[in-house]
């Protein structure tokens, strides 16, 4: 297949241009956080950092590093860089301790993200005579938003889908010849599946690309989905704090995903010491958002544990590569795609009277994940009524839901009766194997 | 006059009964009646002593979630229709059942049925007025 390119000059730039480029825009950027973020300017001003100390890429490391916790205290708008009357959209994502992520964005840092997911586009060999199903969930979510942005900018005709009723998916692909199809891995999984039980086999199915992202995925995931749909499935990354997806994508040799690092300066730290570890050491990725206006976060510490590689690729991008990551720096899991903190069903179980004596457990079945909270009973809550105790079971799923955005099944335990290790409750098991 | 139902919250895992029913054994508590209500994951195990306290205390001290829950024993006679009767009584006067469950009595030509119902007395007035013998945990001790 030909290469092709959604901005060839910047996905192809020698690699001491980008670093240039990307020293020119640090030092703006760090000059523009200063001026407007009082946050971050105290963070700067008690490490003793000043914006002209920063005179390229190589003093990156003298800046203070950004947490999710940071943003947190800094809710909603601590972190906000511009007047709130040139900003034209917010993101949001589940944060800790039921506060949510919320990022801003101007119209031109709308732009930057919709150019991040049409080069993710063109990368899976998208072009103007391209048929693109979004399947992403539309809303706060940046799945949808995003690619449906970069689709239009690439100029396929876009199927705004939004995630769910499977059997609407289905029929908009096959009578509207959808080519490209834009999703959580396991979403195409079961999209696949769905297909394959209405008897269509990979040569009925028009899709040839599909470009999955927000959850982790294996390589024999990848395989299945590939020969279900009968598609190349190329991975995508991102994140709400510094856009959404497009943050980096796969190209034709899946291995690895370019990022767009005229946009996004990357560093792998030691996730204890926060020294920046070389570049091929695994520790945690870092990402600095070079071009950003409204929510510009430099170094924010995102917990994906991966690998930065310089290596040649046969694409013809020049732009890093990152590993698939390998696994978090915290204890944050990803649950059909959602943002899930262990502290987070503490939080509802205080709220509703319950002991947080609870234990998630996460699985996946037919390439879906299945994500359950055993809570341990208290003997004030309990009632020789079985329809009274479902009954509870129900509403805690609803306070879960509310504030996770995503359902559980719950099933209330005897007390005691949740494993513990050395004294502590084993708070999460996954069983999902996926790295 | 309602008797004492021991109820605890068992988990629907292998040999959960058999450890209750151990406990019992070992502290001579003897059962009179027992049901169980299942659910996919848990239960709720129902059951009617001779010894009430010594049985709580027991299971409590095991670790079981236990709680004492009033519920209506009736006596009726062991011929078909009985029990029939006992409830169109209930049904009559408006009194919904949550659930009930029943017992022989060893020598006496007549059964014990225990009955879950939101307002005790109430059902009991109904059953009495019909002509039903109700049990006290006296009776349940003496069997």
């Amino acid at each position: 297949m030909e290469n092709r390119y959604y901005q060839k000059e910047i996905e192809t730039m020698p690699v001491e241009e980008i670093k240039r480029l990307q020293s020119e825009k640090l030092k703006k950027q760090v000059k523009h956080v200063y001026e407007n973020v009082p946050y971050y300017r105290n963070l700067m001003d008690e490490k003793g950092v000043k914006p002209e100390d920063i005179k390229g890429i190589d003093d990156l490391h003298k800046l203070p590093l950004l947490t999710k916790a940071d943003l947190r205290d800094a809710y909603p708008y601590g972190l906000l860089a511009k007047p709130l009357d040139e900003c034209v959209r917010i993101q949001s994502t589940s944060g800790t301790t039921g506060r949510r992520v919320v990022a801003f964005y101007t119209q031109k840092d709308v732009d930057l993200w919709e150019d991040c997911c049409a080069r993710a586009i063109v990368a899976a060999g998208g072009s103007k005579k391209d048929v693109c199903q979004v399947a992403y969930g539309y809303g706060l979510f940046t799945g949808g938003p995003g690619l449906n942005g970069g689709s239009h900018k690439v100029g396929c005709l876009t199927l705004p889908m939004s995630s769910g009723n499977t059997e609407r998916q289905i029929q908009f692909m096959m009578d509207l010849n959808a080519t490209i199809l834009c999703c959580t891995p396991s979403y195409a999984a079961y999209i696949g599946e769905a297909l394959k039980e209405q008897g269509y086999r990979p040569e009925d199915i028009p899709l040839k690309a599909g470009i999955f992202g927000a959850e982790a995925w294996t390589e024999e995931m990848r395989k299945q989905i590939e020969e279900t749909l009968g598609i190349k499935a190329y991975d995508i990354y991102g994140l709400t704090e510094t856009s959404g997806p497009g943050v980096s994508f796969e190209c034709s040799e899946q291995t690895g995903m370019h990022i767009n690092e005229d946009h996004f300066l990357a560093e792998i730290i030691d996730p204890d010491t926060e020294e920046v570890l070389p570049e091929g050491s695994k520790g945690e990725l870092v990402f600095t958002a070079l071009d950003k206006e409204a929510f510009p976060l430099l170094r924010y510490r995102t917990r994906d544990i991966c690998v930065l590689s310089r290596k040649k690729c046969s694409c013809g991008r020049t732009l890093i590569k990152m590993a698939k990551p390998m696994g978090r720096s915290d204890d944050m899991l990803i649950i059909r795609g959602v943002n899930v903190f262990p502290s987070q069903i503490e939080t509802v179980l205080l709220k509703e009277g319950y002991e947080p004596n609870y234990q998630i457990v996460v699985d996946r079945q037919n390439n879906t994940d299945t994500f359950d909270v055993n809570v341990e009973m208290t003997p004030d809550k309990f009632t020789d009524k079985v329809s009274e105790i479902l009954a509870m079971e129900k509403a805690l799923a609803g306070a879960m839901k509310t504030m996770l955005g995503i359902n559980p099944r719950v099933h209330l335990v005897a007390p005691k009766s949740i494993a513990r290790s050395e004294g502590k409750a084993v708070r999460v098991v996954d069983k999902r194997n996926l790295i | 006059m309602a008797i004492k139902q021991l109820t605890i919250f068992v988990e629907n895992k292998q040999g959960t009964v058999a450890s209750i029913t151990d406990t019992l054994a070992d502290n001579k508590v003897n059962l009179r009646a027992l049901s169980i209500a299942e659910t996919e994951t848990f239960g709720i195990l129902r059951l009617i002593v001779n010894d009430e306290e010594t049985a709580k205390k027991a299971l409590s001290d095991k670790g079981y979630l236990i709680q004492t829950t009033e519920v209506v024993g009736v006596k009726i006679g062991d011929e078909p229709g009985k029990l029939s009767a006992a409830l169109s009584v209930l049904d009559s006067a408006g009194i919904n059942l949550e659930y009930l469950y029943a017992f022989m009595a060893r020598t006496e030509k007549h059964a014990y049925v225990v009955l879950r119902v939101a307002d005790n007395n109430l059902a009991e007035a109904a059953l009495e007025k019909a002509g039903f013998h109700m049990i006290t945990d006296a009776d349940i001790k003496k069997l």
